[in-house]
């Protein structure tokens, strides 16, 4: 077996690269806000005492859990524009992402509340601070800084798979990658630049988790520790 | 004197179970008062329903004017005026000891940030631990976290404080410090109502005992009653040592 490497036939596609690079950043950006929110609010929705929301909450993150991230890209892509809802392919991308990446953050979230003391509860409540801000000083604060390395971890992940998006034509890094090889035909070389390009990102995006994680936990900060 | 707590026929149940059946007491303004008795009698549950957090089934119950029993009761303004001490400290690992301390202030009373190291450093000194101020939870002894925990009940400015079992869970030399603590509030004027296994704290701070039993006050008197009972529950309880 023998294979002639040429990677200076893909020089001239760097621009192209780089854009795709810059999308799935993107679209990993904007995926991490909306699917930490997303994943905040149900994970709340499913302790609460509403028994319709915490079953509505429940179904939601079985449901992205236990189906493949390429079919739910396909539904709200092709599903939707069937029943007539058209999205931009941008859109519907970052849409599955935050759809997908929500359900995983709720379920994380959910297991770090799960490890707040309900003595802590108790506490605040005696102090009587309102239940908007016992949930959020003292079971949202400290249950995010506990799953920190994970949730960092899941939006990294994110971040990898975001590829599949190139499915439906996203011109994320993978699309990009699919274009370049097919017009250059040099695919191995390509495959080898793109994933150099995502190992580079991954490792990029944990060490941002690092840095912002040191930034917010004060805590973690100084003590070294986890909580 | 007035009293500042009123419980009148209290009836608790969890379930099918009753658990405070008929329980009444009055604590003056200043008074210091220790319900003792048997683990299961309802101490904590009846020091619980005094700032509300548990709900009673029936009776009447005045805490600083406040009428819990109603279902209207202002929780913010009652939990103002009534702090709580718990047997495991509850302090929140994620903030330093000034967080901790300022955080219902700022919160609930909305103190502005730049006053909240000069009350933090306040509340500690009263306690002798001025100098763990930037200390996490984790950084401290037991005795010293349950102090915390009182400094931080004492930040609100309470009227009265419940303490319930608040030595328990330390190792016999750590109490000491946490029960002079409250020794010196006592003498200070601040009315406490505390449960406890201490009965040598209860003859000597208390002003009066609350013996508990099978969910009545079943027996009730200063704290020299503790040296004579008068029923035999008592007796037995005081002479088992438990
Ligand atoms: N949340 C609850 N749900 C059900 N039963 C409860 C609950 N809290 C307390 N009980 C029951 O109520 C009874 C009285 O409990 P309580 O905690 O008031 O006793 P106590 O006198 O404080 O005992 P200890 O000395 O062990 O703390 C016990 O039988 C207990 O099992
Ligand atoms: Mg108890």
């Amino acid at each position: 077996m023998k294979y002639n490497f040429d990677f200076a036939s893909l020089q001239e596609y760097w621009p192209e690269f780089l854009r795709g690079a810059l999308m799935t950043l993107e679209m990993t950006v904007i995926a991490c806000v909306f699917g930490l929110v997303i994943g905040v609010l149900c994970a709340i929705g499913r302790r609460g005492k509403r028994k319709w929301l915490a079953t509505l909450c429940g179904a939601y993150v079985e449901i992205v859990r236990n189906t493949p991230y390429l079919i739910q890209i396909f539904f709200i892509f092709f599903g939707l524009a069937s029943a007539g809802l058209k999205l931009p392919i941008f859109a519907a991308a970052v849409l599955t992402m935050v759809f997908n990446v929500g359900a995983y953050t709720a379920e994380i979230v959910r297991a770090g509340m799960d490890t707040i003391h309900p003595g802590q509860i108790e506490a605040a409540e005696a102090l009587g601070l309102s239940t908007p801000q016992i949930y959020w000083d003292v079971i949202l604060r400290p249950s995010l800084e506990r799953v920190y390395p994970s949730l960092s971890g899941q939006f990294v992940l994110m971040m990898l798979s975001s590829s599949v998006t190139s499915q439906i034509s996203a011109e994320e890094l993978t699309g990009v990658a699919n274009s370049v090889q097919s017009e250059s035909f040099r695919s191995f070389e390509t495959f080898i630049v793109v994933a150099v390009l995502y190992f580079g990102m991954a490792m990029m995006l944990k060490f941002a988790f690092h840095l912002f994680g040191q930034a917010i936990f004060p805590r973690r900060r100084r003590l070294g520790t986890p909580l | 004197m007035s009293a500042v707590v009123k419980l009148h026929d209290i009836h608790k149940s969890f379930g099918s179970v009753e658990v405070l059946k008929g329980v009444s007491f009055e604590i003056a303004k200043g008074e210091v008062v220790a319900i003792i008795g048997r683990s299961g009698s309802g101490k904590s549950t009846a020091l619980r329903c005094i700032n509300r957090l548990e709900t009673i089934q029936s009776g009447t119950l005045e805490v600083c004017g406040h009428r819990i029993d109603n279902e209207a009761v202002d929780l913010r303004a009652l939990r103002q005026d009534v702090g709580m001490v718990f047997q495991s400290y509850n302090l929140f690992p994620h903030l330093t000891v000034e967080e901790n301390i300022t955080l219902a202030p700022r919160r609930v009373k909305k103190l502005a940030n730049r006053d909240a190291r000069a009350l933090a450093l306040e509340s500690l000194q009263r306690v002798g631990l001025a100098e763990k101020i930037d200390a996490y939870p984790e950084q401290l002894s037991g005795g010293q976290q349950q102090r915390v925990a009182i400094a931080r009940s004492l930040a609100m400015q309470p009227k009265v404080m419940l303490f319930d079992e608040v030595t328990s869970a330390l190792d016999p030399q750590l109490t000491g410090e946490v029960l002079r603590v409250m020794e010196t509030l006592a003498r200070g004027g601040m009315t406490m109502v505390v449960v406890t296994h201490e009965m040598a704290f209860a003859r000597r701070v208390a002003n009066r005992v609350i013996f508990m039993h099978q969910g009545k006050v079943w027996e009730t008197g200063p704290g020299d009653m503790l040296a004579d009972p008068k029923t035999p529950e008592l007796r037995d309880f005081i002479s088992n040592g438990l």
